[in-house]
């Protein structure tokens, strides 16, 4: 059987990369099962999905715990203990990592004892952040060397056929090329070798003590917090006042906001706290006057001025890392 | 027929749309929502023809779920987790209107504190209302499922609601290939439903009531849904039958894997059994005779079937994906009560909970529990129930119980002393 892990962040079409995979393990007479893990849905937060492939029905489920390949497509997640990136790597697991650094840079760092291979991010995946699952299951469909270009490229057409020609061809020229580049790296994974029942160490169980509540009750306790957490970050499209009409009635937007994102300023007109808002658009449905308007986050970023749009991507790094 | 790579909510939504389902009262919840796009997409394209409406909540979304059933058309809703609870009181009152659909439930563990992965929480807290509840371990057997549901639940003996309970990600989120049977070939499976002397017209308006009785009435009433639901045992037989006769796939009421020669047995309901049946093939392998019980069916419950599978097994291995707080796993409660006192039940059954809020089951763990059945039927006594717990995820719970009781050392600290000072 093949265990291939793919991980990355939510928005870069892991989930997507991992069905073409199965869908094209598929098309070459596999048996498959291709399945998402995820926590709390959101854009940017760590993801990983599993694609297994056999010649016999599969009975496994759940997170690959000993992979044969991993594919990373957001280097920054090695830093992230709870996305799982490294966990059950052993001797025998190819890793390819989407990153700038030199392979020699990862070898050294992550001190693996299998080979390593870059998946070079180009300028289009850097503006459509979507294409990257889709060079993550170009990648391991070379690697596995069981899937031709045909299945791959079906595979493509197959699972994005609802976003429109335009994305699919995109994603079809991407897998094609990142195919074409993992040639010489064909066949190079194989299928894991299956460890005997016997043979696997462990479980290490234990007895759960019975401990106080004050110790096992599941509770967080935090200092508003929620002000820390960027929930802007979420938005697809952002409230904009037109001072113009607004009639500085004070209330009806602040009020019917659910975040509590609006104030009245000193003059009466509402202040929109956009590391807050969400995006919902509730002020824009009840605003009497119409004046605030909807306008979508790229829109809003062509509109900012250059200087700003630097700063806020560096903030974004910070929080990412 | 074809042969396709589906979701468990794909295939739920399948069931449905084959079922040529009227109606659908939808409220979403992960890791269920899936299912209700899926049949919302098909009746946009115009592939379905079925009203489904949003409604405000899941209790609302079972009142017309029933409401509708007792109008006579065929009714399909699904929820998961929360959502079922929510819906609990309409649970066990649709279901004593006698008005049959189905509802598929995509397991999630309950809260506190709050999990998207699946456990049988949910579903077993459902385990009294009437429902009669057939659980899966594939993709393939979740569409089939809806569709031997349908023809069980509207079986004039029968006539009592059905869940069909599938893993939340384990099944719901995980494609598998599933063969998706040509609508003609359901057809001749599963006919219109014929609700008998359940009718409305919207040309001649009636009311429909229940009445309030006294404990003798009040008894009838509820012990003939009793009736009905362990009729369903055996009309189930004749419905898988027919089944398997139209689709040449057979789902008993109780499914075995290399069970007649075991020494030992595992008993597992939901997707996680499928890995007891790969531990299973592992460890015949290394020479350890075992095997797999699974019931489908836990409403009604498969006593006598379950009787016969472990017959004779020196030791049987529980494994609860549930807990029941305060007694212990469910599911071994339920068989220990249909075992004890009949001849050749098991002397040993060992009680594991394992697999809560989607924790995964490890086949060391599964080869550990073999070798913990078999020493205590050596032993010739029942062991310590054992939750499957390693030490190194206490580990890792130490390691956050320790920030988050810091984050609160460094709040009490900051404390103004005087609530008033603030």
């Amino acid at each position: 059987m093949y265990r291939i892990r793919l991980h990355g962040r939510g928005g870069q079409g892991i989930k997507t990369g991992s069905r073409i995979l199965g869908n094209a393990f598929f098309a070459e007479g596999f048996e498959v099962q291709d399945a998402p893990h995820y926590g709390a849905e959101r854009r940017g937060a760590p993801i990983f999905a599993s694609v297994r492939a056999a010649r016999a029905p599969i009975h496994e489920r759940g997170a690959i715990a000993r992979p044969d390949l991993v594919v990373l497509a957001d280097a920054s997640l090695v830093a992230v203990a709870a996305a799982g990136v490294l966990s059950g790597v052993f001797a025998n697991t190819t890793l390819v990592i989407a990153s700038d650094e030199a392979a020699a840079v990862w070898k050294e760092r992550l001190r693996l004892a299998g080979p390593l291979h870059l998946l070079p991010m180009e300028a289009a995946e850097r503006g459509e952040p979507g294409l990257v699952g889709t060079s993550c299951a170009a990648a391991a469909a070379r690697l596995v060397g069981m899937i031709g270009l045909a299945s791959l490229e079906a595979a493509v057409r197959a699972e994005l056929a609802e976003l429109g020609p335009g994305i699919v061809e995109r994603n079809r020229a991407r897998a094609a090329l990142v195919f074409e580049r993992f040639a010489p790296l064909a066949g190079s994974v194989g299928e894991g070798i299956e460890v005997r029942i016997e043979a696997l160490a462990g479980p290490e169980w234990v007895d759960l003590p019975h401990e106080p509540a004050r110790l096992s009750a599941p509770d967080v306790f935090g200092a508003a917090t929620s002000e820390r957490v960027r929930t802007g970050l979420w938005r697809s499209h952002r409230p904009v006042l037109d001072r113009e009409h607004c009639h500085r009635c004070h209330w009806v937007c602040s009020t019917f906001c659910p975040d509590a994102a609006i104030r009245a300023g000193p003059e009466g007109y509402p202040e929109i706290d956009y590391d807050h808002c969400k995006g919902c658009l509730v002020c824009v449905a009840v605003c009497p006057s119409h004046a605030i308007r909807a306008v979508s986050e790229r829109e809003a970023g062509r509109e900012r001025e250059a200087g700003r749009e630097r700063e806020a991507g560096r903030e974004r790094a910070e929080e990412t890392r | 027929m074809t042969r396709q790579l589906v979701t468990g909510n794909g295939a739920a939504a399948w069931g449905a749309r084959l079922a040529r389902v009227d109606y659908i009262p939808a409220f979403p919840i992960t890791p269920q929502t899936e299912i209700i796009e899926t049949l919302a997409g098909w009746i946009d394209a115009g592939e379905l023809d079925a009203r489904l409406v949003l409604l405000e909540s899941e209790h609302s979304m079972l009142t017309a779920a029933g409401a509708a059933a007792a109008t006579g058309v065929r009714v399909f809703t699904s929820t998961s987790s929360q959502g079922l609870l929510f819906a609990m009181e309409m649970l066990y009152s649709v279901a004593g209107w006698r008005a049959p659909f189905v509802l598929v439930n995509v397991s999630r563990g309950l809260a506190a504190p709050i999990t998207l992965g699946a456990d049988h929480d949910d579903v077993l807290a459902a385990r009294d209302s009437g429902f009669l509840q057939i659980h899966c371990s594939t993709c393939q057997e979740v569409l089939d499922s809806v569709l031997l549901a349908y023809r069980l639940a509207e079986d004039p003996r029968v006539r009592l609601p059905a869940i069909v309970n599938l893993d939340g990600f384990q099944l719901s989120f995980t494609r598998e290939p599933v063969v998706v049977p040509d609508a003609a070939q359901v057809d001749g499976f599963l006919g219109p439903y014929d609700p008998e002397n359940v009718r409305f017209l919207a040309s001649r308006p009636v009311s429909q009531a229940v009445a309030v009785l006294g404990g003798g009435p009040y008894s009838y009433f509820r012990y003939e849904m009793h009736r009905a639901a362990e009729a369903a045992l055996d009309i189930y037989e004749e419905v898988a039958a027919s089944f398997a006769a139209g689709f040449g796939r057979r789902w008993d009421a109780v499914e075995t894997w290399r069970c007649e020669d075991a020494e030992i047995a595992f008993v597992m309901i939901g997707s996680f059994a499928t890995l007891a049946r790969d531990a299973v093939d592992r460890l015949r392998e290394a020479g350890v005779r075992v095997g797999l019980v699974r019931p489908r069916l836990l409403r009604p419950f498969p006593a006598e079937a379950l009787r016969r599978a472990l017959a004779g097994k020196r030791a049987v291995a529980v494994v609860d994906q549930n807990l029941s707080l305060g007694r212990g796993g469910i599911l071994h409660s339920e068989l220990a009560a249909a075992l004890y006192g009949h001849p050749g039940a098991p002397p040993v059954i060992a009680s594991f909970v394992g697999g809560l809020g989607g924790r995964e089951i490890a086949l060391e763990e599964f080869r550990e529990m073999a070798a913990v059945a078999r020493a205590a039927a050596d032993a010739g006594a029942s062991p310590a129930p054992r939750l499957l717990y390693t030490r190194s995820e206490l580990r890792e719970l130490r390691k956050l119980q320790g920030i988050a009781h810091a984050e609160r050392e460094a709040l009490a600290s900051t404390a103004p002393r005087d609530p008033e000072a603030r």
